[in-house]
């Protein structure tokens, strides 16, 4: 088990890192999301011990590890700019780990062959990492943290400079390569949809803080707060200021959504209604969803399906929606929302808990 | 603004090409009408940046021409071609003020001064950077850089065209649903010729008119994001476009029904090909129904993303995906059907019309 206690890091007056506390057991797979600068790669760094953190502490089964240096901590590490031994070819690129290890011929030969197949790379195990296009240098780099058999895998947004359809087929078969080796496997990456594709556990993050950690999707459905919710929400989160009133929230003149199980339980007062964009439809999607009339200001056609941005009071929002909506700019339009999906948070962010019909 | 024409154009890094295989760009004959959004679609290696360097004059193709409104610009370089270009990583003077980095291409073609400063703040407004016109360019977030990037582009209201490589790749996912919606709001606008190279579909899919999707060299169809998504021409453009891509299962024909394995499909046709073609039926996970009835699947995961859930089984030995909605129940022993409107039958990769 890998533990991190109240970690700081510091670096002159900034605070980069903000008593940071995670473990992560063995086996599993750790996804660090956030925007760029929110702390991602100093936290890996210093779970690398290329740092030391400012304050607190690092365990690894146990063990103080804080001072460690990243050669005896069994550690494998990929970088978004990716590293290799620019005059050793591809095979003795991935085989060094094994060789500083003092493997044998045939099981560095199997672990070689094995790793470069799943990587796509056995045509090149010949050429020299500079005859190779970025993504297969990444791939490379990939394959040399996968036979170096670590118990701590760190990667850090290692898929942000390959195509995005080999993206797809490597998010699927590196969680499964990992789990095999019983190691810990940190990622670390901007992107929601990633972590959700990924699954394991996610923490998120935003300026130095960890915001929550749990189960990536228990995790995205329950944010304890907005930071969470807009750091796992793409397209963004959909926002509306509303005061609650009675057992209902109202926007004065525009909209006034009933409210249920946890959320009519608060005081009154001002909060933030926040949603998903796929939960904006153009039907009522069950009886009792709320109506609202919203401006279109462009619409984004995938083919599958249509990005329409909305502007509703003084909220920009998106809807995500089905097929190809053939929608005009400046055209008025009924949304639907199910108030039973949406999330309520108090003015300092918190989220106060969930309407009836997700309570369970 | 122009019209770009591209004519028989093909491209060797080889000294001495002989072969197909030599051609990194086999034969690209297309034209870029004035005013149009176009995007390059591909993954690595097919092509669409050397595609993009020969518009822009960087490279020179060996074989073809490439016109801009008719006139031949082929020998021409890049700085007399009149384009702009937005770039991976933003190219900005980090010691001169946001205003100043507008400026410059104007300056440096000798505007004079009142009218520097009037285009300047134009584009200002336009990029959403009128209050950071003194800042210096250094303290800028990645996304403002690039939003500078692309103002340099449209100071200039000469340019033939705007070309962009990849211009959102190192930008974080909140801010590249801003950039493009204002970039697609610029177009509507102003009417740039726009060619737009990117590896992610949801970038070309949102940003172009009509999506150029190139695997090896080769253009392999040229559509809206509607035709490429409910009618790809080629199994590769069906696999590439999609996430996840489309299903590819192998068939017999016997008139106008499929068969796969014991399954019989009814098709509102049949196709044309003959004999000895290699038949395959693509249906995209979208369209493929999960529930009691149907096809029985070997289930092998369900994947949770949260708006929806990846059911991805087997299907008479072929791997098959769904995607399923995201409060619907699975039944234990899931079954399938396709979505009649959603079916395409490729031979040897290629689709096919199906006849009545």
């Amino acid at each position: 088990m890998l533990e991190l206690r109240n970690v700081s890091k510091r670096v002159g007056v900034e605070k980069h890192l903000d008593d940071i506390s995670l473990s992560f057991e063995r086996g599993t797979l750790n996804v660090l999301l956030g925007p760029t600068l929110s702390g991602k790669t100093s936290l890996m760094r210093i779970m690398a011990g290329l740092d030391r953190p400012t304050r607190g502490s690092i365990h690894f089964d146990g063990v103080d590890v804080t001072g460690v240096s990243p050669q005896k901590r069994n550690v494998a590490m990929v970088f978004q700019q990716f590293i290799n031994y620019p005059s050793m070819s591809v095979y003795e690129n991935i085989a060094s780990p094994m060789r500083i290890a003092g493997a044998d011929k045939k099981s560095i030969d199997d672990a070689v062959h094995r790793a470069a197949d799943l990587m796509k790379l056995t045509p090149y195990l010949d050429r020299t990492p500079l005859n190779l296009s970025g993504g297969q240098q990444q791939r490379t780099a990939l394959a040399r943290a996968i036979v170096k058999n670590a118990g701590l895998v760190l990667l850090d947004e290692p898929l942000a400079n390959l195509d995005y359809k080999l993206r797809e087929e490597l998010r699927a078969e590196l969680p499964r390569i990992f789990a095999e080796s019983g190691a810990i496997f940190v990622y670390a990456t901007t992107e929601p949809s990633e972590a959700l594709l990924l699954g394991g556990n996610t923490a998120t993050l935003s300026e130095g803080r960890v915001t929550q950690f749990g189960p990536t999707i228990d995790v995205y459905r329950r944010p304890n707060d907005l930071i969470t919710a807009r750091t796992f929400s793409d397209p963004p989160l959909n926002t509306l200021a509303m005061r609650k009133r009675g057992s209902a929230y109202v926007l004065e003149g525009r909209v006034e959504m009933p409210a249920s199980g946890d959320l009519a339980a608060v005081a009154d007062g001002e909060y933030t209604v926040g949603f998903q964009p796929h939960h904006l439809t153009l039907e009522p999607s069950v009886p009792h969803a709320v109506r609202m009339q919203a401006v279109v200001t462009s619409v984004e056609i995938t083919g599958s399906e249509s990005f329409v941005h909305l502007r509703f009071a003084d909220a920009d929002w998106i809807m995500l929606a089905p097929g190809v909506q053939k929608l005009e700019a400046d055209e008025e339009i009924s949304v639907f929302l199910d108030p039973s999906l949406v999330l309520v948070f108090d003015s300092v962010g918190r989220a106060i808990g969930r309407p009836q019909a997700m309570a369970a | 603004m122009a019209r770009i024409d591209l004519d028989h154009i093909r491209h060797s890094y080889l000294a001495n090409p002989e072969r197909d295989e030599d051609y990194a760009l086999k034969e690209v004959h297309h034209t870029f009408a004035d005013g149009g959004a176009y995007a390059l679609l591909g993954p690595s290696g097919c092509g669409k940046t050397s595609l993009l360097n020969i518009i822009s004059g960087l490279v020179p193709p060996t074989r073809g021409r490439v016109l801009f409104d008719g006139t031949d610009v082929t020998d021409l370089p890049t700085e007399n071609r009149n384009i702009a270009q937005v770039f991976q990583f933003p190219v900005i003077y980090d010691t001169m003020t946001v205003f100043d980095n507008l400026a410059f291409p104007l300056r440096n073609r000798g505007v004079d001064e009142a009218d520097v400063k009037r285009r300047v703040n134009e584009t200002l407004e336009i990029i959403d950077l009128a209050n950071w016109a003194k800042k210096r360019a250094q303290g800028l977030t990645a996304d403002q850089k690039q939003k500078i990037s692309l103002g340099r582009g449209l100071v200039r209201q000469d340019v033939n065209a705007i070309l962009f490589d990849e211009p959102l790749t190192v930008i974080d996912p909140h801010m590249k649903w801003v950039l493009r919606s204002q970039l697609k709001r610029l177009h509507k606008r102003f009417g740039y010729t726009m060619v737009y190279v990117t590896h992610d579909q949801t970038e070309a899919l949102t940003f172009a008119d009509s999506v150029v999707v190139m695997y090896e060299g080769q253009v392999v169809q040229i559509g809206t994001p509607a035709e490429l998504f409910e009618r790809p021409s080629h199994t590769f453009v069906g696999y590439f476009i999609g996430s996840p891509g489309m299903n590819v299962l192998p068939v017999k024909m016997q008139g106008a029904q499929a068969h796969l394995g014991p399954h019989v499909i009814e098709l509102p046709g049949a196709p044309k090909a003959g004999s000895g073609a290699r038949l395959e039926l693509g249906v995209r996970p979208e369209y493929v129904r999960v529930g009691d009835v149907g096809m029985p699947i070997q289930l092998q995961a369900v994947e949770d993303i949260g708006r929806h859930r990846i059911v991805r089984g087997t299907l008479e030995g072929s791997d098959i995906a769904a995607i399923v909605p995201e409060h619907q129940e699975l039944p234990s022993e899931p079954r399938v059907t396709f979505d009649p409107k959603g079916i395409n039958i490729y031979a040897d990769s290629w689709r096919q019309t199906l006849e009545a």
